[in-house]
């Protein structure tokens, strides 16, 4: 049932000064006898959760999946009201979760470039982590602004990634951005495919450096949602219509070409177009 | 054998993509146009944008869900560009809406040269005050809006019908008198609501939202059984149909055709492609050779 369960939150993990990062126990009650049952439907690398703080809810991506514990984790950067409100939350406070959906990573090939931008770690870190479980070499660039703002380095380390930090600044390891050390990596690497996700413009770079050098690749891409449940079409792209919430959000490159608003426009609560 | 015709559109089959599902632009309805749906029709649009209530605006309840997105949508101006975009395999209604008799055929003749018919919207139960169901309560206000709409334009022009009215008959023949072409019955149902267990928070930011899919269907089923037998203008039946067997219930009822809008969440838009290949099926099975001859079968019982 497409409803939000209501979880405490049993641990906050702080990640940087503007991310934190919110554990839950993944179970929810029976519609029939309310007692607690760990789903079936544990998340996979890329989908993401509906969360409501019972005055608004908005998608996010699950960047920690741990089916051995039960436990999920979703990270969440300060940037308006909405994550605002989610930061000021302490241990036992509660959310409404409901998902997960739509299309994750697909986790293939024995030599993975994996690329996050900022928040966008957060789906690249629950896939490094379960591609890594699974034997195959995941090497990851994490990409921030300043050294501060470097997400997962040492967790991803832990999970048996190469991980390449970069930061605008140069403030710590590669100075300047993503896509040029993934460019580098990507003529040095010798890899069988690609996963990213970040801000748009630097997938839309990345997108042309996986074709160039034809790489398989993959990327989650973000759009204002409402339902989530595949009927509202406020997700919808153009030119093929597709919906974010349920063929997306990961794409892979060559569909990615069909969605010709990528790289140039998103739309709004009302449908109006935003220029990136 | 599934063509059919109504307000002379011609249709490959019965199906029709439902107002609020999907059509908020011309990419999403163009996929559904190819995914098999006799026609589409858009998301309701009005003069000004609207963003809509905040989220969340969905929640799924036992035989459907509950939505309160509010109308959200990019206002006439801008609609029109995504209009002019169709690619016009499959025939073409604009939803439109608005608070008064001139809001309406403000907007309907800004799109009439862009799509094959018009649906007014005067029944949306979560709408703003004097939107939506308000108006559609009122006998008096739906006939002047169809009559308005109707002197204004030369586009064949839809009423869309809230069920939740002591007597749908008398609105219906309302829309009839203004002049409307066709009736599509119903709008979603209610409002209804959903209560968290944890918080007694309300789930929708709205609190309360049009209840649409299975659930609702018997109730959409009595309206198009009720005002076939009261009008002579044809009729799209809509609630909570899934699969071919509703579909042939509807027209058994007196519906002409069939919008689907909820289906869409648990069947994607292969709904369309499935239900006409099942309503084929059927056809043949019981040597019914036109979708037309089977429409108001029930009454004849």
């Amino acid at each position: 049932m497409h409803v939000p369960q209501v979880l405490k939150i049993k641990r906050i993990v702080e990640e940087t000064p503007t991310v934190k990062t919110f554990y839950f126990p993944w179970e929810f009650k029976d519609e029939i006898t309310g007692q607690f049952t760990t789903s079936a439907k544990f998340p996979t690398p890329g989908q993401f959760l509906m969360v409501w703080n019972f005055q608004d809810e908005k998608p996010m991506s699950i960047s920690s999946i741990d089916p051995v514990n039960g436990e999920i984790g979703l990270s969440v950067k300060m940037v308006g009201p909405f994550t605002q409100s989610l930061h000021k939350l302490q241990e036992n406070d509660q959310l409404g979760l409901r998902g997960p959906y739509g299309r994750g990573f697909v986790i293939a090939g024995s030599r993975v470039l994996a690329v996050g931008g900022g928040i966008g770690m957060a789906p690249v870190a629950g896939f490094t982590e379960e591609a890594c479980s699974r034997g195959i070499e995941v090497d990851t660039i994490t990409a921030a602004t300043t050294q501060s703002e470097i997400l997962f380095a040492e967790r991803l380390e832990k999970a048996g990634s190469r991980v390449f930090p970069t930061t605008d600044d140069g403030s710590h390891g590669f100075c300047g951005f993503a896509t040029e050390l993934a460019e580098k990596l990507i003529k040095e690497g010798k890899y069988d495919m690609v996963v990213a996700c970040g801000p748009e413009i630097m997938m839309k770079k990345l997108s042309l450096i996986t074709q160039e050098n034809q790489i398989p690749a993959q990327f989650s891409l973000e759009r204002y949602m409402k339902c989530a449940l595949g009927i509202c079409g406020q997700c919808c792209v153009d030119d093929v219509g597709w919906r974010i919430c349920v063929e997306g959000p990961v794409f892979w490159g060559d569909q990615l070409s069909l969605i010709s608003e990528f790289g140039k426009y998103h739309r709004d609560a009302s449908g109006i177009k935003n220029q990136f | 054998m599934l063509e059919t015709e109504i307000c002379q559109m011609k249709m490959r089959n019965p199906t029709v993509l439902a107002a609020g599902v999907l059509g908020s632009t011309s990419s999403s309805l163009n996929w559904v146009a190819r995914s098999g749906a006799g026609a589409v029709v858009t998301k309701s649009f009005a003069v000004e944008p609207n963003k809509g209530y905040p989220n969340p605006t969905t929640v799924e309840v036992e035989g459907g869900i509950i939505n309160a997105i509010g109308l959200s949508n990019p206002g006439v101006e801008v609609f029109k560009g995504e209009l002019e975009k169709l690619e016009g395999n499959v025939p073409q209604i604009a939803s439109v809406y608005g608070s008064t008799p001139e809001d309406f055929s403000m907007v309907a003749s800004q799109v009439e040269n862009l799509v094959d018919a018009l649906e007014l919207n005067v029944s949306c139960p979560h709408a703003m005050e004097g939107c939506g169901a308000s108006i559609g309560q009122d006998p008096d206000l739906t006939r002047s809006i169809v009559k308005t709409v109707k002197s204004s334009v030369d586009t064949p022009v839809i009423a869309k019908l809230t069920p939740n009215v002591t007597d749908i008959v008398e609105i219906a023949q309302a829309a009839e008198q203004g002049g409307a072409d066709a009736l599509t019955l119903i709008n979603s149902l209610g409002p209804g609501m959903r209560i968290d267990l944890e918080t007694a928070h309300p789930i929708l930011s709205n609190r309360f939202g049009g209840m649409s899919g299975p659930a609702i269907k018997p109730i959409a089923l009595r309206c198009v059984y009720q005002v076939h037998q009261n009008v002579k203008i044809p009729i799209m039946g809509v609630g909570g149909i899934t699969n071919y067997r509703d579909v042939v219930e509807f027209l058994y009822a007196g519906a002409s055709c069939v919008q689907i809008g909820t289906a869409v969440m648990y069947h994607g838009l292969e709904v369309f492609r499935e239900i006409s290949t099942g309503l084929e099926k059927f056809m043949k099975e019981k040597n019914y050779q036109t979708v037309e001859e089977m429409v108001g079968l029930a009454h004849q019982q």
